[in-house]
């Protein structure tokens, strides 16, 4: 499922999810596709990202966890990954990654680029 | 040297004994030079060698053998160490210069050692060779004493000294009923006057151990097992384990037999040097200036002493004895001795009483000069005054404040506390158990030990009987300068902060920090908003010290907190409906099953603390299932938050024969004082209605166990990873009063302990008298209970009301578009 959601050929088609303000601050909402849940984040920043809800190491929820910075802590065992990367990072760092999904912000609406 | 041996050959070193005297000899000299001699080490047991003093810890389950070897046999191997582990030596001839082994084996040396220790005395009373009868002095014994606690039972230790006291300790702790008895009326007596002799036998009561005193033993009775302990005053106590700690004796063969002057131990000179110029002994089996001793510190001096003159190293080293000091190795009873405290002429004594909280210190002085100490229930000057009486200087200057300890009279003596510790010379005696010196610790804290842990990682200093902590740090202070200062706390918080969990507490409070981002500014913390181990434990100190002013920030929440129901790990959620003291009724019962089939649920099941647990609930309908609940008169169990969890209750005398109190409704009335309060982290209260303690209120967070004149408080149990059962805190006569010792102790609990740390570490931690001197000052109690009323005034809410379906808040339960192609439209 990982490369599918990659910047590749067919082009991306942006899709208009909800309003930035809908997602909390240091906080995520999840976004239902065919492809599995993606996890839309909103950090400390005011910056958002998006990766697919699924951690590498069990499968936990990430939209559940902690935000920090521009990371996010799974819920299950903890482990940290960049939002901008998708990858553990710490202690972890190195043994998984998250797929990242395009997002942009226009008109305080959330954009995600999908295929 | 004067060794006659063959030209290459090097001289032949052999060591009698492994012991802690044998395998510090070994070290001592190979760290001198480790090619000057062939060494060999024969020793009776058939492990290596271990630190001996750790038999107590190790006994008590507080520590592993693994834990404890000190020099193993691969260190001897790596050495070059021929090493004869599991062998006796049977005779010594001293003109062919060889021992005779038990096998008949024969070992030529050049020089021999002697390092056979002692043997425990066993008292010649009728049944004494029962079996079931121990003495406790090596790893065999603890072995025989573990296997017998297995099987529970009551434990007779005869001899009320520092080690007889560890033994019912460690008994106690694991599970038997432990007595000592002791032939004087002060427990310790060598070491303690009366009134600390007192405090003592309160503190070891608490801890599960009795004492009875001004007792001589008669017959040990029993037909092939011990059965049970005859005392002359014709009282038996009954004892399925007896274990003689009477005292000790230097083991003297096979010195003896080889015609070497020995009187109660082996002669030795200042260079450990025996009546024969080729045999030399250290350790517990000298006699040097008429003392034997007893303890490790002056097996240190003497192995440095004889590896000096062995190795040339300094040919002129001389052994001059040693001053002693004692620690009691019991977890929570901080006992320190140290030189004379008996006084007699021309000693005066300084006395410091404490009763509420449990400390009394006394000094003795002499001529000026500090002479001797005694400090229970806060020892950790013990070092300092210990120091004092070695160095023997006037102490004519400091005398006010000397009781206040250390802090206090340097600081109003005005000098840096530390300038002392820096003075010293580099070969100065930090860690009596360990031999460790000033030199060698700051070596390793300039080689990157910035730690007190690190330090006792690679020196071993403090490691053992820890009465050198303060000593290290203040080293690490001195060695480190600023650098150790802005580690404020034992350990930070986590990465983003250099400080502990203590000092942001406490910062929180003296400069009334209200929100998180305001810690992170006033403490400089080093990432933008934390990360997910500290911004949790703000939230939690900040709500606590804060109720009603703080904001609380379900961001700063693990998910089960946020989302009120546990995460299970296929990322569904279970949820825990409280039942008021684990009694149920159709009604409820009838809701559960309701919504069972509604949600279709795959599991429902009994927790451990007697309530059910309803798996696999969706994300998206946990609103609706905490309505549905809420309808029926249900409320959130809190069984995934760090508060209180369960009180978990038995029939008593509502129903069973035994009964003597209400114990179900105390344990509703108790979860209804406290359900709802947030805690550093779960908490579970039992109440049992008689003793037999079928709610098992003796490994939780507070247990109460009902009897006939009232109703027992236990405190610090946890059933976890480290079983820990509970300390008894205090009886109490009325419900009213156990309620407000109740609220009291959590309130304590909340306030003091750290995040994430269950009540029984933090009892470890901060110990039972800290509790104790709390909670028994009325006043005190009453203002706990008050300040936890005020908070509970706020807390005591119920989760899922708040977040029923219809609330705003319940947005986010939902996902925030939905795409996937059967459902096309946004759901908002
Ligand atoms: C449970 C316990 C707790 C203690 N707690 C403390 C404490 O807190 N602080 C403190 O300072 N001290 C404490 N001590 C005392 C301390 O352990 C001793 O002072 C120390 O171990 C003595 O060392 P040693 O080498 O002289 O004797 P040991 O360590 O007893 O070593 C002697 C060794 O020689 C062997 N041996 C004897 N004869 C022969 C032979 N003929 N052939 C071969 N081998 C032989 C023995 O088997 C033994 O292994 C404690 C002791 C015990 C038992
Ligand atoms: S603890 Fe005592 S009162 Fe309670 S059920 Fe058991 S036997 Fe009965
Ligand atoms: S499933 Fe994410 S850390 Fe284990």
């Amino acid at each position: 499922m990982s490369g599918d959601l990659a910047l590749q050929t067919p082009p991306l088609t942006w899709l208009d999810v909800g309003a930035a303000a809908d997602v909390p601050y240091q906080g995520a909402r999840r976004v239902e596709t065919d492809k599995g849940a993606i996890a839309v984040f909103r950090t400390v920043d005011n910056d958002y990202y998006a990766v697919m809800d699924k951690c590498p190491h069990k499968g936990g929820p990430l939209s559940e966890g902690i935000v920090h910075g521009r990371h996010i802590a799974c819920p299950l065992h903890n482990w940290s990954f960049s939002l901008e990367t998708g990858e553990a990072v710490g202690v972890d760092a190195g043994k998984g990654c998250t797929p990242t999904v395009p997002l942009k912000i226009e008109n305080a609406r959330i954009f995600l680029g999908l295929r | 040297m004067a060794f006659h041996s063959e030209p290459v050959a090097k001289p032949r070193i052999v060591v009698i004994g492994a012991g802690m005297a044998g395998g510090r000899i070994v070290e001592e000299i190979l760290k001198r030079d480790d090619r000057m001699f062939d060494i060999s080490i024969i020793g009776a047991e058939s492990c290596a060698t271990y630190d001996r003093i750790q038999l107590s810890p190790v006994l008590a389950g507080e520590k592993t053998f693994e834990q404890i070897v000190t020099h193993s046999q691969d260190w001897y191997d790596l050495n070059g160490v021929k090493t004869h582990f599991g062998c006796w030596v049977q005779g010594i001839d001293r003109d062919a210069r060889r021992v005779v082994l038990h096998d008949g084996q024969t070992i030529a040396y050049d020089c021999l050692i002697l390092a056979t220790g002692s043997d425990p005395i066993r008292l010649p009373l009728p049944g004494a060779d029962l079996s079931g009868v121990v003495a406790f002095r090596d790893l065999h014994d603890v072995d025989l004493m573990q296997k017998a606690a297995e099987a529970g039972g009551e434990a007779v230790v005869i001899g009320g000294g520092l080690l007889g006291l560890e033994a019912a300790y460690g008994l106690a702790k694991r599970g038997m009923k432990a007595t000592v008895i002791h032939l004087v009326d002060v427990l310790m007596e060598r070491q303690l006057d009366e009134a600390a002799g007192r405090l003592l036998e309160k503190a070891l009561a608490e801890r599960g151990v009795s004492a009875v005193l001004n007792a001589q033993s008669e017959a040990i009775l029993g037909e092939t097992h011990v059965e049970g302990l005859k005392l002359k005053d014709g009282r038996v106590i009954p004892a399925s384990l007896l274990v003689m700690a009477v005292g000790i004796r230097p083991h003297v063969e096979p010195a003896k037999s080889a015609g070497l002057t020995v009187e109660r131990g082996i002669v030795v000179d200042d260079q450990m040097r025996t009546s024969d110029p080729f045999i030399f002994a250290v350790g517990e089996c000298v006699q040097h200036r008429g003392q034997c001793y007893g303890l490790v510190a002056p097996i240190w001096d003497m192995c440095r002493t004889l590896a000096d003159v062995l190795t040339g190293k300094n040919p002129q080293a001389a052994y001059l004895g040693s001053e002693l000091a004692t620690r009691l190795k019991v977890s929570g009873v901080d006992l320190y001795s140290a030189g004379q405290f008996n006084g007699g002429d021309g000693c005066e004594d300084i006395v410091f009483r404490d009763p509420a909280r449990g400390v009394y210190k006394r000094i003795v002085i002499k001529n000026d000069q500090l002479v001797g100490a005694v400090l229970f229930g806060e020892a950790a000057d013990g070092g300092w005054y210990f120091d004092l009486i070695k160095k023997g200087e006037s102490i004519g200057e400091i005398r006010d404040t000397l009781i206040f300890g250390q802090a206090v009279t340097e600081a109003l003596a005005g000098v840096d506390p530390n300038a002392a510790v820096a003075a010293w010379p580099d070969d100065t005696e930090v860690c009596g158990c360990n031999g460790v010196s000033k030199g060698a610790v700051v070596a390793a804290i300039s080689g990157g030990a910035d730690t007190l842990d690190k330090v006792r990682g690679c020196t071993k200093a403090s490691a053992s009987c820890g009465s050198c902590t303060g000593i290290v740090e203040q080293l690490l202070k001195v060695t480190l300068g600023d650098a150790f200062k802005a580690q404020t706390g034992p350990k930070p918080m986590c990465k983003c902060t250099h400080h502990g969990h203590a000092v942001v507490r406490q910062a929180i409070v003296e400069q009334g920090l209200k929100t998180i981002p305001d810690v992170m500014q006033a403490l400089k913390w080093e990432t933008p908003d934390g990360c997910s181990s500290c911004r949790p434990a703000l939230n939690y100190y900040l709500l606590c010290a804060w109720p009603r002013e703080y904001q609380d920030d379900p961001r700063s929440r693990f998910v089960n907190e946020r989302n009120h129901a546990n995460i299970q790990k296929d990322g569904t959620y279970s949820v825990v409906p409280r039942m008021w003291g684990g009694v149920t009724s159709a009604r409820e019962l009838r809701a559960i099953a309701d919504v069972v089939d509604k949600f279709n649920l795959p599991m429902v099941k009994v927790t451990g603390g007697q309530r059910l647990d309803i798996f696999g609930v969706k994300k998206e309908d946990l609103p609706a299932v905490w309505a549905d609940l809420n309808a029926a008169g249900m409320v959130s169990g809190h069984a995934y938050a760090k508060a209180l969890r369960t009180v978990k209750t038995c029939v008593g005398s509502e129903w069973c024969r035994f009964g003597t109190q209400d114990s179900t409704g105390l344990g509703i009335r108790l979860e209804q004082d406290t359900w709802g309060s947030w805690m550093p982290h779960k908490f579970k209260m039992a109440v049992s209605g008689c003793p037999r303690n079928c709610a098992e209120a003796t490994i939780k967070d507070f247990g109460v166990i009902c009897v006939d004149s009232g109703y027992e408080l236990h405190v610090g149990g946890n059933g976890g990873i480290h079983l820990r059962g509970t300390d008894l805190l205090c009886k109490v006569a009325t419900e009213a009063e156990a309620r407000e010792y109740s609220m009291a102790f959590v309130q304590f609990y909340r306030e003091d302990a750290w995040y994430l740390e269950r009540t029984a570490p933090w009892i470890e931690r901060v110990g039972l008298e800290a509790i104790k001197a709390k909670l028994f000052d009325e006043e005190t109690r009453k203002a706990l209970m008050a300040r936890f009323l005020e908070s509970q005034a706020v807390f005591q809410v119920d989760p899922w009301a708040e977040h029923a379906p219809q609330s705003e808040p319940a947005k986010v339960f939902s996902p925030l578009a939905d795409l996937r192609s059967e459902k096309k439209e946004m759901a908002r």
